[in-house]
């Protein structure tokens, strides 16, 4: 199906302020994602559905790794997109990793393999 | 005489009658049984959804108090059957709201349920006790807070591998104080964190807890106070089990471990920090099952554990466990019934486990209880196949899945037939069996010949021409499950056996070379059958006779067509006298 390769065509993930928010500050705080992934290409080669291990068992044993880079954070951080069942849980978790909390307003995009800029959220989260 | 018995008498002698099958036979015998049989059957099993309605089964059983109900096919678990093809429980829940309000189970498979059913169920039956869902997907966390604020005789809750939207942790905070009647809560499947206090509370005032299986979010710091409050425990499925290693936490651990004294069944174990495995030594020689079929515990640590379980009947296990894990297996778990192992890298063709064939033909040589078997392996060999089978003709279910597909025997480069040939001649009680591997139409004539009491069939890459699925269709005289994939079975065999298909339960077939034109000829042939064609490349009123269908559901039923289905599901044969084409 076609939103398998999901996590195979993004290629950067930036997490950044509104743009145009108050025009006091001219940094938005940006986080960026990159994929780490596990080297294979595994999910192109196989056939939907093989080997047969139930959709269930396969969220929770596969993992995406990607690595979350914030402005002014000391270190980065890595998180398992797999361990997730749809964006508002992942959002949740950025914003728990750097306890960004309910103050702090922003809009997550990413940058596509074309250089554009994309709102998250539109691509079906599989 | 036109009775010999007195009703009353015969509808005792039914109440001792508890299986499904054992009831449907005497209500066969007479009218009279028929009758009285309807009236007192409590407990109804209905393996298809769509096999009968809500209607035929309120019109033939007015007393029900449990149900239980199972929607898509099996192959919905790996992504087969797209979003949307149906199996949902709604119009059920409002049929027996309406019709049994003293109803009080219902256990769900493979259905999709909305939160509005949920709610349905916790405001409809005032004595509704258990809730059971597995493989279930369509609801949230609003669904469960309604089943613990209505439900106030809930015994059992159990969600297994469902599919939830998880809004937030707090359905748990929704169970009253006054509710003390669990015995069975499994949120294994949930994400989200619940409150602790919450949960600590609900364990502290249910003193007939037996089951608790948590999820991944409540922190192995905090699992021993559940544990203190709930030594009665027999069933218990930990959260992630690791921590920062602390000699306290570990102490607690190990002290509220030995004090379960009845503890037989240990899962969970998500994120396992090694350190803190030997603290449930003590409950291994007691363990009856042992889940450890999501940890990442690797050889010595996994040898080390499963060696303590003299008693166990029940191991699911990754194939970190290796041929040497399983050496051990054979050597201590004599009582042992059933064996899964599951891939731990099931999409890399190389291997990253030293797990071969070896390790299940030493459990089937050392476990003279073997009944039952799930072996994700990368290679596999006839001789070893035909050892499994010599070792244990005992064996009722095997499921064998090597990896790559049509691989051969890795030492002789021919195909299995042989070896299943040999499983299915050898275990005679054999009920179900998953087939891999390269296979071809010899051993589905072998299956023909010898699996008189398969009930379950499934097949993937497997096969060379339409005689094969022919020798299963004529062969296998009590199938009623089959389940095919990527198989170059077409027309003649599903033609030739129509009238097979209204003995089965179910048929799948896809990605295979069956016709739509065929499928169009069995659905007008056959009317006590579904013919389900699913197809989301084409548009399925423009399709060519001889163009093969993406997939095929086959099941015998006497509702008719059913009225839920989407754009790319067709019935076919019922509306054909509106669409001639």
């Amino acid at each position: 199906m076609e939103t398998e390769g999901f996590g195979l065509e993004i290629t950067e993930l930036r997490l950044g302020l509104p743009s145009g928010g108050g025009g006091e500050r001219n940094e938005k705080t940006r986080m960026f994602l990159d994929i780490v992934g596990d080297g294979s290409d595994r999910n192109n080669e196989m056939a939907v559905g093989w080997p047969p291990v139930c959709s269930y068992r396969k969220r929770t044993i596969t993992k995406l790794y990607v690595k979350v880079s914030m402005d002014g954070a000391p270190f980065l951080r890595k998180i398992d997109i797999n361990s997730f069942r749809g964006y508002s849980d992942f959002v949740m978790a950025l914003e728990n990793l750097f306890g960004l909390g309910d103050t702090s307003e922003y809009t997550p995009i990413y940058e596509d393999k074309d250089g554009d800029w994309m709102l998250v959220g539109d691509v079906p989260w599989r | 005489m036109t009775h010999t018995f007195p009703e009353e008498v015969l509808e005792h002698v039914f109440s001792f009658l508890n299986t499904q099958h054992d009831r449907n036979t005497v209500s066969l015998v007479c009218k009279s049984w028929y009758e009285m049989e309807r009236w007192c059957r409590k407990r109804v099993f209905i393996g298809n959804c769509y096999a009968v309605n809500p209607r035929v089964l309120i019109q033939r059983f007015p007393e029900v108090k449990s149900i239980e109900l199972k929607g898509k096919p099996h192959f919905a678990d790996f992504n087969l059957v797209p979003e949307g093809w149906g199996g949902y429980v709604y119009d059920w829940i409002v049929e027996m709201v309406r019709v049994y309000p003293m109803l009080e189970e219902i256990k769900l498979k493979r259905m999709v349920v909305s939160d509005e059913c949920l709610e349905m169920i916790g405001k409809g039956f005032k004595y509704f006790r258990v809730l059971s869902l597995v493989s279930c997907d369509g609801f949230s966390t609003d669904g469960l807070a309604a089943i613990a604020a209505n439900c106030r005789n809930l015994r059992v809750l159990d969600l297994r591998e469902c599919e939830v939207e998880d809004l937030s942790g707090y359905w748990m905070s929704h169970f009253p104080d006054s509710f003390t009647s669990l015995e069975c809560l499994n949120m294994a499947c949930l994400n989200s964190e619940v409150s602790f206090s919450a949960l600590e509370r609900l364990v502290a005032r249910s003193p007939n807890l037996k089951i608790l299986r948590l999820n991944r979010a409540v922190p192995l710091e905090k699992l021993s106070t559940l544990l203190q409050l709930a030594p009665q425990l027999v069933e218990f499925g930990t959260g992630a089990y690791s921590a920062d290693v602390s000699t306290d936490v570990y102490s607690s651990l190990v002290a509220a471990f030995s004090g379960c004294k009845d503890l037989k069944d240990l899962s969970g174990f998500w994120d396992v920090v090694p350190a803190y495995l030997p603290a449930f030594y003590s409950v291994c020689s007691r363990l009856t099952c042992l889940n450890l079929s999501y940890a990442t515990i690797k050889c010595p640590d996994l040898t080390k554990i499963v060696s303590q379980c003299h008693n166990l009947q029940r191991l699911l296990v990754l194939d970190y466990i290796e041929d040497t894990g399983l050496n051990s297996v054979a050597l201590t778990c004599k009582d042992l019934r059933e064996l899964r192992v599951f891939p731990s890298d099931p999409f890399v063709a190389d291997p990253n486990v030293l797990l071969t064939e070896e390790g299940l033909v030493s459990v089937s040589k050392g476990c003279p209880k073997l009944q039952s078997v799930l072996y994700f392996c990368r290679q596999m060999s006839n001789s070893a196949l035909i050892s499994i089978a010599q070792n244990r003709p005992n064996l009722t279910c095997f499921r064998l899945c090597i990896l790559e597909p049509r691989a051969p025997d890795y030492l002789t480069f021919e195909p299995l037939d042989v070896g299943f040939g040999s499983i299915v001649e050898n275990c005679k009680d054999l009920k179900r069996l998953s087939m891999s591997g390269l296979l071809t139409d010899r051993v589905f004539e072998y299956i023909g010949t010898h699996a008189k009491k398969l009930d379950m069939l499934s097949i993937a890459f497997a096969g060379d021409s339409d005689l094969g699925l022919h020798y299963v269709l004529s062969g296998c005289e009590s199938l009623r499950k089959l389940e095919i994939r990527d198989c170059p079975f077409g027309d003649k065999a599903l033609l030739a056996n129509a009238s097979k298909l209204e003995t089965m339960r179910s048929l799948w077939m896809s990605s295979c070379n069956v016709s739509f034109g065929a499928c169009k000829l069995l659905g007008q042939k056959m009317p006590d059958l579904n013919v389900e064609v699913i197809d989301e490349r084409e548009n399925l009123y423009s399709i060519s006779e001889s163009d093969p269908v993406e997939k095929l559901y086959i099941y015998r039923t006497v509702a008719g067509e059913r009225s839920d289905m989407p754009n790319f599901v067709r019935t076919m044969g019922k509306d054909d006298m509106y669409n001639l084409s």
